[in-house]
């Protein structure tokens, strides 16, 4: 679900529809509410051939936002440690068959390869960018987290997180709206 | 003859590994704001406002300004009249390393092996350089380089006749291909000169000088400044949602080099650039 507020700020809740993501677009500044799922490389690697077999996945991609993330060990009484994003074009690779399988959004930083922009339109997906860095910040929107699946992977497994707020950007749409070109040829002097 | 036994060494590493990823070095908190002057773009000013936000946070609440606490790299500047005491140098040194990541609720991002990719658990080891020198102290700086911007950092063997004109063109190449990939705003380190090696270790070097401090060197100084206005015309903006804090500096390291080379090395570094040092 996505709902606008007076903030202009959108209000992003997983599950997410064709039409949630059709209304998003480059630029849009939004607060994630609820539910992401945490995967990045060595994750990925493990989902990837069960996609291939038609095997099912540890948690159901439909509908759901993949965070591309590794946080790092909470101390004891905190929920977590600094959790920003990692670079997004790592997961290029594997992107598109999760999106094939109904995954609607993925969050990381920086840009991602045209097949990833072209499995976006495709398929009705979004990819949001959270500020990368900012790690300490953003552990302060997480409510929660349980691993989900890989627990030997470390800061690499599979996590559950129920976030509030969570601040993100579009960077690109299922409509070819790319911020980080749009933003750049703005700029550039 | 200065007798300095590991458990010091051990101690001091420790510490620096958990300092450098909670407190950035007031340059890096100078440039912040700095940047919040100049910037236009309202998204950019608000990262840039975010990031300071995140300094504060990490500082306090002892959480790492970023989750990717890095490989530690460490320039050790070994006095030739140090005697280390008590076992090896880079032994002391990892076990320093190794306290400082699991005590400092760091995360452990190194895997033992490059092929078979198993994480190591402690963050060890660390990459280390040592320089003899004159005198009677070891000076031990520490890095925690991120990997996302170390991905990005790349090496180029100019020819001579490609000259100066040459590395102005490759170092605004690298920043472009960068991007927003790297976590701009970006500082760049760049190995001019020497061997394949050297310009590379050069390259990680020059990111310890304070940011906004003059390169010694005039000609290079003005150098780096032209480098550093060229690249804040590329639009990117802070983590490339446009505008003009593309970098906050890019330093140059230069050394001797034979007649047929023009080595260049740059080393990207995000702005979770993390270092303390010490000298015993």
């Amino acid at each position: 679900m996505i709902t606008g507020a007076a903030d202009g700020i959108k209000d992003v809740t997983p599950p997410l529809s064709d039409a949630d993501i059709e209304s998003l677009k480059a630029g849009d500044r939004v607060r994630i509410i609820g539910v992401l799922y945490t995967a990045r490389d060595a994750a990925h690697g493990r989902l990837f051939p069960l996609i291939e077999a038609g095997q099912p996945l540890p948690f159901d991609v439909r509908g759901q936002i993949i965070y591309y993330t590794g946080p790092s060990p909470a101390r004891p009484g905190d929920i977590v440690g600094a959790i920003g994003p990692t670079t997004g074009s790592r997961m290029d690779k594997f992107t598109p068959a999760l999106l094939n399988l109904g995954l609607k959004g993925t969050m990381g930083k920086g840009a991602r390869s045209q097949a990833v922009k072209d499995a976006l339109t495709q398929y009705k997906g979004v990819y949001f960018g959270a500020i990368g860095g900012a790690g300490a910040v953003l552990s302060q929107f997480i409510k929660k987290v349980e691993i989900v699946a890989y627990e030997d992977l470390g800061t690499e497994a599979i996590r559950r997180l129920e976030v509030e707020n969570f601040p993100a950007i579009v960077i690109n749409d299922c409509h070819g709206g790319d911020l980080y070109q749009e933003g750049m040829a703005r700029y550039a002097r | 003859m200065h007798d300095i036994h590991v458990s010091s060494i051990t101690d001091a590493v420790k510490k620096l590994c958990m300092e450098a990823n909670w407190n950035l070095e007031p340059d890096m908190l100078r440039a912040f704001d700095r940047a919040l002057g100049t910037e236009r773009s309202a998204a950019g000013k608000q990262v840039l406002q975010i990031l300071k936000q995140n300094a504060e946070l990490a500082k306090t609440k002892r959480i790492p300004y970023c989750q990717d606490t890095g490989f530690v790299v460490c320039f050790v500047e070994l006095g030739q009249d140090v005697h280390v005491t008590g076992g090896g140098l880079c032994d002391a040194i990892n076990e320093g390393v190794s306290q400082g990541y699991q005590e400092g609720y760091l995360r452990a991002s190194i895997v033992k092996s490059p092929f078979d990719r198993v994480n190591t658990g402690d963050n060890t080891p660390a990459v280390i350089h040592v320089d003899v020198v004159a005198g009677a102290a070891m000076k031990i700086m520490v890095m925690a380089k991120g990997g996302g911007c170390e991905n990005r950092s790349k090496y180029k063997m100019l020819t001579p006749a490609e000259g100066v004109a040459g590395v102005k063109d490759w170092v605004i190449e690298c920043v472009r291909t960068a991007g927003p990939d790297a976590c701009p705003p970006l500082i760049l380190g760049v190995g001019v000169g020497g061997t394949f090696e050297k310009a590379a270790i050069l390259s990680k070097k020059a990111l310890l000088r304070e940011l906004g401090s003059p390169n010694p060197d005039p000609m290079i100084d003005a150098l780096e400044k032209e480098l550093l206005d060229k690249a804040n015309r590329l639009g990117i903006g802070p983590q490339g949602y446009g505008g003009d804090t593309t970098a906050f500096g890019i330093h140059i390291l230069a050394y001797p080099c034979h007649i047929t080379s023009l080595p260049v090395a740059v080393t990207i570094e995000c702005h979770a650039h993390r270092h303390k040092e010490v000298t015993l």
